[in-house]
């Protein structure tokens, strides 16, 4: 048995003693998705494989011989992530029908630890946007919408206006994964980051969300974004949970020639007591224009509590933040341009009725497949890459790129072992204003706190912290060197443990069976 | 700086994918002048990057068949195929000129 002593394990610890089984877990967490389907959070919801899965499980514990922490814990992922055998969309018309024929490395790796994949979850089209609003399946309801700690905020409107109208985002692109963790319908969830998209909806929904540094992680039937900054994501209620699935994950993968070759060893988190040895930056630039006043000062609480333990905490500058966002537009853009040039309606996906020749064939698919934010980072990613803008733009985004990533170097090459800064600008804003302003300037705005981690490679967490006037989560942001998730983590777990940041409270989740959801309520499965 | 439809024309033709109306036009000149504000930064003997992980060697395997027949599942998921092909319409038709197309930007 594969049982680690030392760490605090919760739902595994009652699937090995018995008090559950993996079915009653797996059975649980369907039910829990049904009565929650007004969230949308899942497009797809794999209940038979969930519960064959759940019964292997089931038999592994019988025998005494589970495979792992994970075996038995159930798990959702991210519609853009292959699953074999489970339809794969993006949330895109171009891809709705898609049954994979493989596994991503990172499912397939879950499973091999015995975890039970109960769905696919929802996403901005293509994991294009912040706010999880722009796929064909409809937008992602934030989960904290329905809780007692908003509603008690929210100040009812007229009587005849449906109380339903002032639900907020999830944040995105994987609002999906991080409304099915903050909901209990799953333990934890892997989501994509390639601008933010696993940090901002965790911020958003009370959730960690980690980014791995880039490389750490297979990226192997992830469908790519922009190759060069996307990472898989980690959405756990916990950040013991987040390193355990870490520890499944991380390491070298052949089928993914950007994965580092060093070996990964899992680690375990220390219960850090003594937080003084280490230097925590708080850079400068992160007080962006539109930054909430409520979050500046959560950050700032945040900063004095590192600094009344007695860690060094000190302002730094990282003086090309700003540029991050127009680097970032150009660079994805182009990649998409180019990433996006397989959809062609040939070998797999939609394909359009038109036959009178191949390039028509391919103009009607992509005519009918992509959505208007695809189809516009497709076009700019192709003005960008043209041949008299080819320097001017790409090459010169290429090279600010250096910029920003020098400018962390410079920083933790000055003694600094991690940077703490808000994750987002405010709490999640209701879906009716969201849509106010288009996709392009809402990534924009959104992004311009996680963006900067994804150009440099660096691995960054989401823990979150407090809630807001509304009644809404706020998340706080740590920002660690190349490859040390676990100093990143520790500091994490130990800034978490301090804050005790309150639990939802879902009308939902309260109906149902009280026995099982102890353990779902509990924060950890680890 | 407006983009001209010649211009215009030739990024639909490369991309294969059209700007459906005045607002996808106007996407692309918003997406352009805010890419202008790089050119306030000053990359003077700045090297382009092009992957956080340029210091490292990409991992090479040996060139050996260790996967594959697998056509039957392949095929699975293309509409148009015969016996083991993947079915194109004819190829090398340039796509039609704008004046012949189906574009918004014929208008233009």
């Amino acid at each position: 048995a594969a049982w680690k002593g030392g760490l605090r394990f919760q739902v595994s610890a009652a699937l090995k003693e018995g008090r559950v089984t993996p079915t009653e877990l797996c059975q649980r967490c369907l039910s829990l998705i049904k009565s929650t389907k007004f969230l949308n959070a899942y497009i797809t919801v794999a209940e038979e494989t969930a519960l064959k899965q759940a019964e292997e499980s089931e038999k592994r514990y019988r025998r005494g011989q589970p495979l792992g922490v994970l075996d038995g814990i159930p798990i959702a992922v991210k519609d853009n992530f292959n699953t074999a055998g489970i339809e794969t969309t993006c949330a895109s018309n171009m891809l709705k029908g898609y049954v994979s024929p493989y596994n991503a490395t990172v499912v397939q790796k879950l499973l091999d630890q015995g975890a039970v994949l109960l769905g696919k979850t929802n996403l901005d089209e293509f994991a294009m946007g912040s706010g999880s609003t722009d796929g064909v399946f409809g937008p992602v309801r934030n989960p904290w919408s329905y809780s007692r700690q908003y509603k008690e905020k929210s100040v009812p409107k007229s009587h005849s206006e449906d109380k339903d109208a002032n639900w907020v985002i999830t944040g995105g692109s994987s609002g999906g994964s991080a409304a099915a963790v903050s909901s209990f319908t799953c333990f934890a969830a892997l989501g994509s980051d390639t601008g933010g998209s696993t940090r901002n909806p965790a911020a958003h929904c009370g959730v960690v969300g980690l980014k791995p540094t880039y490389g750490l992680i297979s990226r192997h039937g992830l469908i790519p974004l922009v190759n060069s900054m996307d990472v898989p994501g980690i959405l756990t209620r916990c950040v013991d949970d987040a390193a355990v699935v870490l520890g499944s994950l991380a390491g070298h993968d052949p089928k993914d020639s950007t994965t580092i070759q060093d070996n990964f060893n899992p680690f375990e988190l220390p219960n850090l007591t003594d937080i003084s040895k280490f230097s925590i930056g708080i850079p400068k630039e992160y007080h962006a224009p539109g930054l909430s006043s409520e979050i500046l000062a959560l950050w700032s609480k945040a900063a004095d509590l590192f600094k009344n333990a007695g860690a060094k905490v000190n302002e730094v500058s990282l003086p090309h933040t700003r540029y991050s966002i127009v680097c970032y537009h150009v660079l994805c853009t182009a990649e998409v341009a180019s990433n996006m040039a397989r959809f062609d309606g040939l070998e797999y996906g939609h394909r359009s009725d038109m036959n009178k020749s191949t390039e028509s064939m391919y103009a009607a698919t992509r005519r009918e497949g992509f959505n208007d934010v695809v189809r516009g980072r497709i076009l700019s990613g192709n003005y960008f890459l043209l041949k008299q803008n080819y320097e001017n733009y790409f090459i010169k985004a290429q090279k600010v790129r250096r910029l920003i990533a020098n400018d962390f170097v410079k920083v933790f090459r000055s003694g600094v072992d991690i940077l703490l800064t808000p994750t987002t600008l405010s709490d999640a804003v209701p879906y009716m204003e969201f849509i106010k302003e288009d996709n392009r300037t809402r990534s924009t705005q959104d992004d311009i706190l996680t963006q900067a981690a994804n150009m440099a490679g660096l691995p960054a967490i989401n823990v979150p912290t407090a809630l807001s006037e509304r009644g809404l989560p706020v998340g706080l942001q740590f920002i660690g060197r190349s490859f040390q998730e676990k100093q990143l983590l520790t500091v994490a777990k130990w800034f978490e443990k301090q804050i005790k940041f309150p639990m939802i409270q879902l009308e939902e989740v309260k109906r149902h069976d009280h026995g099982v959801f102890q353990h779902q309520k509990s924060a950890s499965f680890s | 700086q407006k983009v001209t439809v010649e211009v215009l024309d030739h990024l639909e033709r490369l991309a294969l994918v059209d700007f459906r109306d005045s607002e996808g036009v106007e996407r692309l000149q918003k997406a352009i002048q805010f890419a202008d504000q790089l050119h306030e930064v000053n990359t003077d003997g700045v090297e382009p990057m092009d992957s956080v992980l340029e210091d490292r060697c990409l991992y090479l395997r040996e060139d050996d068949v260790t996967e594959g027949n697998c056509t039957k599942e392949l095929l699975k998921n293309a509409r148009e195929k015969v016996e083991e092909y993947f079915v194109a319409p004819p190829g090398n038709i340039p796509l039609p000129k704008l004046e012949e197309r189906e574009t918004f930007l014929q208008g233009s």
